[in-house]
């Protein structure tokens, strides 16, 4: 009898260690395809004239070229500005949910939030698409709406459910008799919030500063939709592809040949972009749990 | 019991290798023009549809691959999507036209202008002309839209406007649905698309004074357009299942099914 439930025993741990190893497995497995089928055209190339180079003419008959320094620039810069606009909203929503709120209106917006988490980005891209470009376009008469800016604000709206409902968490998770000790040392509640609750969980919201970030830098759909896509050099209100969308823009129709290759280094750049990220993010983790 | 299982399985299997070797080795290969790619592929189906053990193969290396592929006898039928030259024609090859690729040129409702040249159009697309006064417009800058390089519409607006690696678009779009959304939500815009995606939406402006239609792309009048050529060899003969495709895409009856390709049938 013993026997035979160890035997059930070991069968179940078998079967689990076997699905935790398949996810191991995809990540080995899209990791060693993305580097092999990714240093060719960057050894083509050369280094500095893919990763510094201006110009992107990928199907340009005489004389193609494949800089992708525009396209590095544009990811970073339109991360930065949706995290420029969106950590303060997020971070004030945060602490007005967790704290101040009372519980029916925090049911209420935490429901919101967790809906525009749910959003898939193509209708971002679409609302950014058919409502944002035309807006910006109107607003700040310029010929074209397609822009750096664009996305930003769609990003920025998209990274609000991460940043938020990780903050409403690590703020949740802060003990309530720190609160209590500063109230009754005669702060006010906002003076406890800020002085007291926000530091204690400021490696989670760090961590949802990071996670936000992650999901600015990896969007392809929908900044797709509303940039314009052409390889520019970034400027605010100037049609610009990123990372993402160069490759997800050519890919569909790029031959066999270096364009190919060229935009798989573009994949393994913004994978060695978002190992980065992610790095970050299980720091910040960490610190979390040893505090 | 056993036994008599395992005889039937045998053969079975023995008939089923005899049907193998019996089949004829049935293919048509095709090599050539990427713009081609989905209209001959719907084609390619279709036919195996009909025709459940031949083997149908497309190569796309582009049309001149494809020309040379047929010359050498690489391929049953080369796929080309320019008329062939001169010296092609004296070589021996011979081109039938399969279909003709219209490009629409499109602007958005609002925009007055409703007649362009073609070299109106390359000047626009290379930014000698900027603004739509230059061309009998209102006094706006030209927004320039275009599709992904690699594109096959792309490629012939390009190829046909004589503006290859010239153009300098403000947007490049993935696919015609987004450029004539674009185009149709901005008054400044013009963009290209293939001819069966015209709707009401947005405009499509007639181009030295002929306005885009299956009629007359099919006359040639409308000069935004380029054939596409199925090419064989003059003197070859094709194999018995190369020329059942060649009549079976040549005739009337898929119209649709090239109709369906965005493309306008030639037969």
């Amino acid at each position: 009898m013993q026997r035979k439930h160890n035997l059930l025993e070991n069968t179940i741990h078998g079967i689990f260690l076997l699905m935790g190893l398949v996810t191991v497995g995809f990540v080995l497995l899209i990791s060693i395809y993305l580097i092999i089928s990714g240093i060719p055209a960057i050894a083509e190339i050369g280094f500095f004239k893919f990763m510094f180079g201006k110009v992107w003419a990928s199907t340009h008959s005489t004389n193609p070229q494949f800089g992708i320094l525009p396209f590095i620039l544009s990811s970073i810069y339109g991360t930065a500005g949706a995290i420029v606009l969106g950590v303060p909203i997020g971070f004030f929503a945060s602490v007005y949910l967790s704290k101040m709120a009372s519980p029916k209106v925090k049911s209420v917006i935490t429901s919101a939030v967790s809906l525009l988490a749910g959003i898939p980005s193509v209708v971002y891209g679409l609302v950014g698409m058919l409502v944002l470009v035309p807006g910006i376009r109107n607003i700040l008469n310029i010929a074209d709406g397609a822009s750096l800016l664009a996305a930003i604000l769609v990003l920025t709206v998209m990274i609000l459910p991460s940043i938020i409902k990780v903050s409403i968490t690590a703020l949740d998770a802060v003990p309530r008799e720190y609160e209590d000790a500063s109230l009754a040392l005669g702060a006010t509640p906002v003076e406890t919030y800020f002085r007291v609750s926000v530091p204690a969980a400021k490696s989670g919201i760090a961590a949802a500063i990071v996670l936000g970030v992650g999901r600015a830098i990896g969007e392809a759909t929908a900044v797709m939709m509303v940039a314009g896509n052409a390889p520019n050099m970034p400027s605010l209100l100037q049609s610009v592809r990123f990372l993402t969308t160069a490759v997800a823009s050519e890919m569909s129709y790029a031959g066999e040949g270096l364009q190919r290759q060229a935009l798989f280094s573009i994949a393994l750049v913004l994978f060695l972009f978002i190992m980065l990220i992610n790095a970050v993010l299980n720091f910040f983790i960490k610190k979390d749990k040893e505090e | 019991m056993k036994k008599v299982l395992a005889l039937t399985l045998v053969l079975v299997m023995l008939a089923a290798l005899v049907g193998c070797g019996k089949k004829e080795a049935a293919a048509v290969s095709t090599d050539g023009s990427t713009s081609m790619e989905k209209v001959i592929n719907i084609l390619g189906e279709a036919f195996v549809e009909n025709n459940k053990d031949v083997k149908f193969t497309y190569n796309p290396t582009g049309s001149g691959s494809g020309i040379t592929a047929v010359k050498e006898g690489r391929c049953d039928i080369g796929l080309s999507s320019r008329a062939l030259k001169e010296e092609e024609e004296s070589s021996g090859l011979v081109g039938t036209v399969l279909a003709y690729d219209g490009i629409a040129i499109i602007v958005n409702p609002e925009n007055p202008v409703a007649d362009l040249s073609v070299e109106q159009i390359a000047k626009m697309y290379t930014g000698e002309i900027t603004n739509w006064k230059d061309v009998g417009g209102e006094d706006r800058e030209i927004v320039l839209i275009g599709r992904e390089a690699g594109s096959g519409t792309r490629d012939g607006f390009e190829t046909i406007t004589k503006t290859k690696d010239t153009c300098k678009y403000r947007q490049e779009l993935t696919s015609t649905g987004d450029v004539i959304t674009t185009v149709s939500q901005n008054p400044n815009a013009i963009g290209y698309a293939s001819l069966s995606a015209v709707k009401d939406n947005i405009k499509a402006l007639t181009v030295n004074g002929v306005a885009p239609t299956e009629a007359t792309v099919k006359d040639g009048s409308y000069s935004v357009q380029r054939p596409f050529v199925l090419v064989t060899m003059k003197d070859k003969k094709l194999s018995k299942t190369a020329q059942e495709f060649f009549d079976y895409v040549t005739s009337p009856e898929v119209n649709d099914l090239i109709a369906s390709a965005g493309v306008v049938s030639a037969n």
